[in-house]
């Protein structure tokens, strides 16, 4: 079984003022079909970008360098670094889409919330949707019977339709029918994903909603077109833990129904161990560690992943919290090597020197992949 | 709509959010007093133009922007049957004037306004949300303009391609846009950076789409505060330049085409110097009252406009 989506040597780069900053220096990773991947690193080290790459939405000065991002659907594999801006324009919100961090900042403010959601049918599903209005005046003529102005207005508007199928956003008056079939679709959505009394809100304005209501928006306006890969950026870190534990559970559920696989950023371990199936950690814009996310929290390989899950506050614990020592790096600049040598109490004098690649865990396990020479 | 409740028929508010947004910006204005006079000033203004031929039915209906005239005498005369506002010099009456003047007092400011807001937001939103060379190129042409004196600019520009009412306008026009360019590039360029711009293209909608649908509704507002105040800026720099001998020919109806014609009798004779008041007072009046009422309304529109003081 082919992996849909394979990212190979990923490499980008900001070109700023004070220099060239490698955000992300030749990850490589895969996301199996209907699996989590918990991605987790600290602020800055690289997250979001390596997400937006793969949805090529990277604006100037940063730029997409080198490597490969395969997407896998239907026997056909397409690299999303090559395409042209119109195949990644209908693959966002159809193929591909992503729930956004803050959804207060993702939300337009002067749009209503059925508007927004109801957006994403207008650009990918406008086929459909064309449908499904004919279909709706085709069965209220036949309700309103035979008398025979009805018959002379089914001739008459039924050739008109005839004519605009196909084409009936761009006229005006078919435009405003596929509109408010689009936010009767929306209604449908929200009410799947829990959002009670939804006719009322999509009617809203977002200042209106709550937090955690915000949220489920976002999430369905990423779900509206059955997308195959969600993203998920850090999609519960600014609600309190009662919603959090509810919109984790939505996006589980939702991944159930949808066969969705699951592309989830957090830097919340705790959130990573219990939505995620895998894990890959980053640092300073390489990947250390990916392996599963029991293996990860069991036996972590990487130094920097063990100072990571110590540096956790735990329950009931009384023990001093650790913190890593140093600060992360500098990315115009970065430590030659590996990138976490500096701050690594295991530090070799081949750390200094080279970058570690890929190498197995103990015992040959090929599901968890380390970046480090202690175990070359 | 508050009005419309009082009828059988009510309009359920919840289910239109754009109407009930209107209706409690519709409430905001009408509980501040001076928006209420801007907006009944501009109100009568508008009464005014549009029954102009019924206020002051012209004699030549093919041409009734000329002020009709009785005699060629220079000296006005003062109020009285059949003059209700007197006559300026050259036996023009001023009723007649101030009256069709209101119509083309809006013509000035809509015209020069619109075309500004046009070519303003279109330059302004494509230099701010592609930056880059063309941002560069769009704002120093508009760092050109802005550093010459406005009103100077403007009559060089009227002087070259001659007197008339017309090339006023195009004048103001030529000077007015790159402010307007400026303010909508500003906003653009904070509202670019959002999230939801982002949102809008993770969800697969096009530059076109983002920039009218989302970038713009949303930096458009101190535009529009911007060009409601300038309605009667505009009109008060036309009258300006129609005083100084740019504008339309003699006996257009124009108000301050009607101030310059009067400019001899602005002081009456030796011992009465008020003796012809009304030849100026008049169309004076009716350009300050227009300009004030447009004020005014660029005022309620901030406060409505403004988030911040929206809610409050």
């Amino acid at each position: 079984m082919q992996p849909i989506l394979d990212i190979e040597k990923l490499e980008v780069n900001f070109y700023t003022y004070e220099g060239v900053v490698q955000a992300i220096d030749e990850i490589s990773f895969t996301l199996e079909d209907g699996d989590t991947l918990g991605v987790v690193g600290e602020t800055g080290c690289g997250k979001s970008v390596a997400v937006l790459s793969i949805l090529r939405l990277i604006l100037p000065p940063g730029r997409i360098e080198s490597g490969k991002i395969l997407y896998n659907t239907a026997g056909s594999s397409y690299d999303l670094v090559q395409k042209s801006e119109e195949f990644m324009r209908e693959l966002r919100g159809n193929d591909v889409s992503m729930i956004f961090q803050e959804a207060g900042n993702a939300l337009n403010p002067v749009l209503t919330i059925g508007e927004q959601v109801s957006e994403s049918f207008l650009l990918h599903r406008q086929g459909e949707l064309c449908e499904s209005v004919l279909k709706n005046i085709d069965e209220k003529m036949e309700v309103s019977g035979s008398a025979p102005f009805i018959q002379l207005a089914r001739r008459r508007y039924g050739r008109k339709l005839n004519k605009a199928r196909g084409n009936l956003l761009r006229d005006r008056r078919y435009g405003c029918l596929l509109r408010r079939e689009a936010v009767r679709w929306s209604v449908d959505l929200l009410r799947s994903l829990g959002i009670p009394n939804p006719e009322q809100v999509v009617k809203r304005y977002p200042h209106e909603l709550s937090g955690g209501m915000q949220q489920r928006v976002v999430i369905s306006m990423a779900l509206a077109c059955n997308p195959a890969v969600l993203i998920a950026d850090e999609p519960t870190s600014n609600l309190d833990v009662t919603i959090q534990a509810q919109i984790l559970r939505l996006i589980e559920d939702l991944k159930e129904r949808y066969h969705s696989s699951i592309l989830f950023i957090t830097h919340d371990l705790g959130v990573v161990s219990e939505i995620a199936d895998k894990v890959i950690v980053l640092y300073a814009g390489t990947l250390v560690e990916f392996s599963k996310v029991r293996e990860l929290f069991k036996k972590p390989l990487h130094p920097y992943t063990k100072a990571l899950l110590h540096s956790v506050p735990r329950l009931g614990s009384r023990e001093r919290l650790e913190s890593i020592r140093g600060n992360v790096p500098n990315l115009i600049d970065p430590p030659s090597g590996c990138r976490f040598h500096p701050r690594c109490p295991y530090v070799m004098d081949i750390c200094r020197e080279r970058k570690p690649q890929l190498y197995r865990g103990p015992g040959g396990d090929e599901h968890h992949l380390v970046a480090c020479f202690l175990y070359r | 709509m508050f009005f419309l409740k009082k009828r059988r028929f009510v309009l359920d508010l919840e289910r239109h959010p754009r109407l009930k947004e209107f209706n409690f910006s519709f409430g905001k204005i009408m509980k501040n007093p001076l928006s209420v006079t801007g907006l009944s000033l501009i109100f009568i203004f508008f009464t005014i133009a549009v029954f102009a031929p019924l206020i002051a039915p012209p004699p030549k209906p093919q041409e009734p922007f000329r002020i009709p005239h009785e005699g060629y005498s220079v000296v006005p005369k003062p109020p009285g049957p059949g003059h209700p506002f007197g006559t300026t010099t050259k036996q023009y009456d001023i009723f007649y004037g101030v009256i069709w003047g209101t119509r083309t007092a809006f013509r000035i400011g809509f015209m020069v306004v619109g075309s500004i807001l046009v070519i303003g937001i279109a330059l302004g939103s494509i230099s701010g949300y592609f930056g880059g060379i063309v941002d560069e190129v769009i704002m120093r042409i508009v760092d050109i303009f802005m550093a010459l004196p406005l009103l100077i600019l403007a009559m060089a520009i009227v002087t070259a391609l001659g007197r008339s009412l017309d090339n006023i306008m195009k004048s103001l026009i030529i000077v007015g846009w790159p402010i307007y360019a400026r303010t909508i590039r500003g906003s653009i360029l904070t509202i670019r950076e959002e999230d939801f711009v982002k949102a809008a293209q993770a969800q697969g909608a096009g530059t076109l789409r983002i920039i009218f649908k989302h970038v713009l509704p949303n930096a458009i507002y101190p535009v529009l505060i911007l060009a409601s105040l300038d309605i009667g800026a505009m009109v008060l720099t036309a009258a300006a330049l129609s005083f100084l001998g740019l504008g339309a020919q003699e006996g257009y109806a124009d108000w301050g085409q009607m101030v310059s014609l009067a400019r001899n009798y602005i002081v009456g004779p030796q011992g009465q110097p008020l003796l012809y008041w009304y030849v100026v007072t008049i169309p004076g009046l009716f350009i300050l009252f227009f300009v004030l009422g447009w004020n005014l309304l660029g005022d309620a529109l901030r406060d409505i406009f403004d988030p911040k003081m929206r809610r409050k």
